[in-house]
């Protein structure tokens, strides 16, 4: 007797749950041969503001956590990932990559994890500056997670590019609100459920699906949001996330011109985009005869 | 003391009607669907702002805590313009003179817990002292609460001769009856405490102290707006509510809102007969009407901080 395949839910992530969308609007992107890939979540802005909720929500914990268990937990995403490899390759497969191809982007992205992983505990010293002053004062300037980041994912790199416009801004402590590639979401919903098995906190990543059209404006206007990442080549959406973006003086971020397959696509400067540099006057007595502060 | 002029038979409150426990909860559940448009929201919005009770009733509590509580009352949010000010402000009795002082003719109302609050384990004597002492300070409403163990053990004319008490020590002082319901268990017992602090004279009846969990939620508020209605067709004597504890979100008080309409219609929807008993829902209640006035959904950063 033959068997009909069950296919499988394609939900968002929010605060570690998978809703469905608030909206009940679906819609179903097809694959090359031009076939329906799956029914995907078309999220509303109701979902993101819940989104932005639960990424305040998990802010303080996450930014509070030791730098180094931020760097097990990028780690551990790695594992996980390395575990369904398989999975992944298929979505990429139905989704118009060729074998070699999704192979490859699956490898990488397991690699930049383990990349970022690494930078959790060290960009702190790369970026941290001890300053000369005049005054008695020993003053050290030390990056800070900006906040809550908004990011609009590269729409070709499906989970690569993910991987690693995500992978940087919770390496530095910040929480996110991505939208995935509207075209080749299937990644980053199974990407979503990686996450909720690597002992990442709910909240810290959260990943909707749906049209960047829609989406874009409460991407760059929420007033709890504190930093936009866009990753595509849209000079309206550039204009209109600009505009918008200037209400709370967002961060904003254009990655439109990154390859995602290069090297030059993984460096700690990411990290350094969603950081905040303080800087600390620590008042002390004279040393030195030369009355050099620091 | 009970007003005569109502000349109120009481009744039996052990035989006070039962409460279908499913169909309290699905009715409520109901009231949380209604499809309310924008215009209807931001009146909705600002009549929430005006029943709020702004609350501070920590052991902490300083004459500064008190004081930037009352300006917050008198200016929730100086860049919305035309917005009113919340109904009351609800402290210690030690704190009254002080709040009343901050407040001047403000128009805004100083309501003190009185009565041993929270726990009401205390002789008669001392609750009544209690109370007076609230009212001579200037307090022009006062939330007392039940004794909740007498009327456990089923002593409802210990409880009844309480409240007649503190509602006679309150002189003019409108008179709020906390009956704890996350105390109570059962919805019964919310219904029975709610007819026996009525008919014992209390201008309001009040779900909770917010120490203990579960406060107000929206059954036990329907169960107690359900004894209001029966109260009021049986004497002619109209009595306020106020949900207190738990409820910090705009959408949440809307749907009290809702329900308070469809359950005691229009002649309650003012602060004189209902009210919100909150701490952290005016901030909320505030971004959202910001956020209907922009068009932006907003941050707490840019609002007060309690």
């Amino acid at each position: 007797m033959s068997r009909l395949e069950v296919l499988k839910t394609y939900k968002i992530y929010i605060g570690g749950q998978f809703p469905r969308t608030e909206s009940g609007r679906y819609y179903t992107p097809l694959n090359k041969a031009g076939n329906p890939l799956a029914n995907v979540c078309l999220s509303s802005r109701k979902d993101f503001r819940e989104a932005v909720v639960a990424a305040r929500n998990a802010f303080g914990s996450w930014s509070s956590r030791a730098a180094f268990n931020r760097g097990q937990i990028l780690y551990r995403i790695a594992e996980m990932l390395e575990g369904r490899k398989a999975q992944f390759i298929d979505e990429l497969i139905l989704q118009g990559a060729t074998n070699a191809q999704a192979t490859t982007e699956v490898h990488t992205a397991i690699d930049r994890l383990i990349y970022y992983a690494g930078w959790c505990d060290k960009f702190q010293q790369l970026f941290g500056t001890i300053n000369p002053v005049a005054s008695s004062h020993f003053n050290f300037s030390v990056p800070e997670p900006t906040g809550v980041v908004s990011i609009i994912a590269p729409q070709s790199n499906s989970l690569l590019g993910l991987v690693s416009v995500i992978a940087p801004v919770i390496a530095g402590g910040n929480t996110c609100i991505v939208l995935a590639s509207e075209t080749k979401p299937l990644c980053a919903v199974t990407f979503a459920e990686v996450l909720n098995s690597s002992d990442v906190p709910g909240g810290v990543v959260n990943i909707l699906t749906g049209k960047p059209n829609e989406l874009v404006k409460y991407f760059a206007d929420h007033m709890d949001v504190n930093a936009i990442i866009y990753c595509e080549n849209d000079a309206t959406h550039h204009k209109l996330i600009q505009e918008k973006a200037a209400l709370n003086v967002k961060r904003v971020y254009f990655y439109d011109k990154v390859n995602w397959q290069s090297a030059d696509a993984e460096n700690p400067y990411f990290i350094l985009d969603t950081q905040e540099i303080k800087t600390t006057w620590h008042p002390i007595e004279n040393i030195g005869g030369a009355k050099a502060g620091y | 003391m009970i007003d005569t002029n109502l000349s109120l038979s009481i009744p039996d409150f052990t035989v006070s009607p039962r409460i279908d426990q499913v169909g309290i909860e699905e009715r409520a559940k109901r009231f949380t669907t209604r499809s309310i448009k924008t215009s209807s929201k931001v009146s909705l919005l600002k009549l929430t702002l005006n029943m709020i009770d702004l609350t501070t009733l920590e052991g902490k509590d300083s004459e500064g805590k008190v004081k930037q509580l009352c300006y917050k009352a008198q200016h929730l949010h100086d860049t919305y313009p035309g917005l009113p000010t919340v109904a009351a402000v609800c402290v210690y009795p030690s704190m009254v003179k002080i709040a009343k002082k901050a407040l001047g003719n403000s128009g805004i109302k100083v309501a003190a817990v009185a009565t041993a609050f929270p726990s009401g384990q205390a002789p008669k004597d001392v609750k009544i002292r209690d109370t007076k002492y609230a009212v001579a300070e200037g307090a022009d409403e006062i939330d007392m609460v039940i004794s909740r163990g007498k009327f456990l053990e089923g002593d409802y004319n210990f409880v009844f001769d309480e409240i007649a008490a503190i509602k006679e020590a309150c002189g003019n002082a409108r008179l709020k009856v906390i009956l704890e319901t996350g105390e109570l268990v059962t919805y019964d017992k919310v219904r029975r405490a709610s007819d026996i602090a009525m008919y014992a004279g209390a201008d309001f009846i009040k779900t909770s102290t917010g120490k203990i969990q579960p406060a107000a939620t929206m059954p036990v508020t329907l169960v107690m707006l359900e004894a209001i209605r029966d109260f009021y067709y049986k004497t002619g004597k109209k009595i306020a509510m106020k949900p207190a504890g738990g409820i910090s979100k705009a959408k949440l008080a809307v749907h009290y809102l809702v329900m308070l309409q469809e359950t005691l219609g229009k002649d309650w929807m003012s602060n004189e007969w209902f009210r919100f008993g909150a701490s952290s829902l005016a901030n909320d209640v505030l971004m959202q009407l910001e956020k209907e006035r922009t068009g932006v959904y907003q941050s707490a950063n840019y609002f007060s901080i309690d």
